[in-house]
């Protein structure tokens, strides 16, 4: 069949649904938190109209219970899926560990939203960037058409690996805005995304079996090495899965980090999810002013990309991470882990971290203009001013 | 050892042990019966949830499991809501569920995981209606981390967190009721039970099987351990709890309710005929068992009413 796109404005909440509906689904666990909640309405618009068939709704009282459905129903090997944000996520945190612990290829897609207190709605990457450690992938869409591909991406990369995933879409600059988003016809997704065969299931029961039970000392440590096997897995199939994908509709998602422009650039900026729309066309409008710059857009954070981030540092004379998140007594989380990466490696371009956008904070091509300049002068005297720059400080 | 075809026709309840031996309960544990009875009633067509409690121990360590049914195990809050995502995954996917010849999926927890840290979770299951087993099997405390109280511990009860000593402080509330709450999401099945009546208990499986919706028992189950009693007296003990009205025995069917024994006409036997087998009420005063005494009948007059009223 020849891939004619279906064009639909939506929002990146909608794009999602509509992702979820398109992999086929099979339980779907909601629970309402601001600005993930329309993910959820949509799809039980779906089954009121009776759009998907064999979809199962539990309309669960909590987050921590909507992980904990998820897990059930994975377990009995349907394909499952949930969203939620910020305190929602962080509700079900210990349910993130039973499901990577369980090998349970669910999808969540994740609203990035600030955590309270003080309350607020809006983007910050923190909630999603707490759940650094609990084996589950995540992928950060800069668009809604990279929610939607996204979704399809991580079933697809989870089931290869038995592992979770998480797509993560930031607060209302895409949760609520309308973008046009290119959807695969159905019959193609299919092709793309067959029924799941899980990799065990417990409704076998002529050979029964007991999974989560009690590991001791000798046992524990050689399930925690396969997490991570399965990690290091996820990283080939990741590029293999996004090179198909590119095949397939024309969009790759073969690369961990996306390169904008850096073939020949002195210096880049690297962040992920949305800012990085702004930043690349900061890159355009800095070019253009002669600034040798470009943008390094990191899609998967678990796996972390290493090798690219790498051959990105061993090219350039500095690397200015953009951190819309903050780990409390350290530093800017991907900063944290890039500089991390490189320690042992010949490329050590200047690094610095700006901590932008917190809780919604408004980020603009004329931010990443002002970030350009410092970094141009930092290269120039060849040594940091600070190291962690809160750059939208109030003074 | 086989079974005669024509013994196994007298028999009142299954033959057939898919509880293999081996299984690291302690002696006389009321709640490794339990699991036992349960696995008789519904075979090895089930599926258990199980969360952190005591039958996370007795089911076994990787690799080895003491149930020959599927079972997951599951974090201690919940189990209500994992049960409700299998039985989903079974209906996305097709399969019967309940029923004579279906998939019988089983929460199957301790009563701290249910009456405290698992409540929302049950109440989410019950209400949304899912055709599934959750059976609480109440030992009265936590007795995995060490014998703590829960809400379900009694009156003038030792635990670990509410030792008696010189102040002489004893837990001073009433068990919980949880059946009251679990019948209160109006659900078309709940059931007391307990391990020294097997054949009530798994008439009671079978009808929670048979009838569609969530279904709850609350198992009663005797924890030599935790409770300070000879390692050989849990039935007895089980059985003076019914005949005590302690623990009484009755059924919540489509808004009716049934009282299954003791006797509603025989007075209940006194209580301290069920306190003094345990070392864990040894603390108690005569005031003390009093007042359980009275809390016991004041249940006890509750229930007969409710059976009278809505039988
Ligand atoms: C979130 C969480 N808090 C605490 C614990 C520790 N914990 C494990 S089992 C248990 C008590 C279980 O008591 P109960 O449900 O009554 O079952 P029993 O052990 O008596 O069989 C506790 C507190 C846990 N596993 N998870
Ligand atoms: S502590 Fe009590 S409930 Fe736990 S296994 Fe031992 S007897 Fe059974």
């Amino acid at each position: 069949m020849e891939y004619k796109p279906i064009r639909k404005v939506v929002s990146g909440n909608y794009a999602a649904a509509y992702a979820a509906k398109h992999a086929r689904v099979e339980v779907v666990a909601a629970y309402p938190i601001t600005p993930q909640t329309s993910i959820i309405e949509k799809i039980a618009e779906f089954i009121a109209n009776g759009e998907v068939e064999n979809l199962q709704y539990v309309p669960v009282e909590s987050e921590h219970s909507a992980m904990a459905a998820c897990i059930g129903a994975s377990a009995a090997g349907a394909r499952a899926f949930t969203a939620t944000s910020a305190q929602g996520l962080a509700l079900m945190h210990e349910m993130l560990h039973w499901a990577s612990g369980a090998r349970l290829p669910i999808v969540m897609v994740d609203v990035n939203r600030a955590m309270a207190p003080p309350w607020s709605v809006w983007d910050d990457q923190t909630d999603s960037l707490a759940q650094r450690d609990t084996g589950w992938m995540q992928f950060y869409a800069e668009n809604n058409q990279e929610v939607y591909d996204g979704v399809l991406m991580a079933f697809k990369v989870a089931e290869t690996v038995n592992l979770p995933a998480m797509v993560v879409e930031s607060a209302f600059i895409l949760s609520h805005t309308y973008d046009i988003v290119e959807m695969i016809p159905q019959e193609l997704v299919d092709e793309f995304l067959p029924p799941r065969k899980p990799l065990y299931t417990l409704t076998d029961f002529d050979n029964p079996i007991a999974v989560g039970a009690l590991g001791g000392p000798n046992d524990y440590y050689e399930f925690r090495y396969k997490i991570e096997k399965a990690m290091d897995e996820a990283r080939k199939v990741i590029k293999e899965v996004g090179k198909e994908f590119g095949e397939m509709f024309g969009r790759d998602y073969s690369q961990m980090i996306e390169l904008y422009r850096t073939d020949d650039a002195d210096f880049v900026f690297m962040g992920m999810g949305s800012l990085m729309g702004t930043v690349k066309q900061a890159v355009d409008v800095l070019r253009e002013e002669g600034y040798k710059v470009g943008a390094a857009k990191v899609r998967w954070f678990r796996p972390f990309p290493k090798d690219e981030l790498y051959e990105l540092a061993k090219n350039v004379e500095g690397i200015a991470v953009l951190d819309r998140n903050f780990s409390f007594g350290q530093e800017g989380i991907l900063f944290n882990e890039a500089k991390g990466v490189l320690y042992n490696t010949d490329a050590h371009p200047i690094m610095k971290n700006y901590i932008v956008g917190l809780g919604g904070r408004d980020f603009t091509v004329n931010d990443v203009k002002k970030i350009a300049e410092n970094m141009k002068a930092i290269i120039e005297k060849g040594e940091l001013d600070v190291e962690v720059d809160w750059y939208h400080l109030k003074r | 050892m086989e079974i005669p075809e024509n013994v196994k026709k007298r028999l009142s309840i299954p033959a057939e042990e898919h509880f293999y031996a081996g299984h690291t309960a302690c002696q006389g544990c009321g709640a490794s019966l339990g699991l036992r009875y349960v696995l008789k009633a519904y075979g090895k067509k089930t599926i258990f949830a199980i969360p952190a409690c005591c039958s996370t121990i007795i089911a076994g360590p990787w690799p080895y499991s003491a149930l020959n049914a599927n079972l997951f195990h599951t974090a201690f809050e919940t189990t209500g809501a994992v049960i409700g995502g299998i039985e989903a995954a079974l209906k996305a996917k097709g399969y019967k569920v309940k029923g004579e010849d279906g998939i019988m999926v089983v929460g199957w927890a301790g009563d701290g995981g249910t009456a405290d840290i698992g409540l929302q979770a049950l109440s989410g299951f019950l209400e949304r209606g899912h055709d599934a087993v959750y059976i609480m099997y109440d030992n009265e405390a936590y007795m995995n981390t060490g014998i703590q109280r829960s809400s379900s511990t009694p009156y003038g009860a030792w635990t670990t967190n509410t030792p008696g000593g010189k102040m002489h402080f004893l837990e001073k509330r009433n068990k919980k009721k949880v059946i009251d709450i679990v019948i209160a999401h109006d659900i078309p099945y709940a059931a007391t039970a307990s391990v020294a009546y097997p054949e009530d208990f798994i008439r009671k499986l079978k009808k929670a099987q048979k009838i569609p919706g969530p279904s709850f028992i609350q198992l009663f189950a005797p924890c030599p351990t935790g409770w300070r009693s000879p390692t050989d007296k849990s039935i007895e003990l089980a059985r003076l709890a019914v005949q005590t009205a302690y623990f009484p025995l009755f059924e919540y069917e489509n808004g009716k309710y049934k009282i299954n024994m003791p006797s509603t006409k025989k007075e209940p036997k006194p209580i301290e005929e069920f306190l003094k087998l345990q070392g864990r009420f040894k603390y108690m005063t005569k005031e003390d068992v009093e007042i359980l005494q009275q809390w016991v009948l004041h249940e006890w007059e509750k229930l007969k009413k409710l059976a009278e009223v809505f039988g």
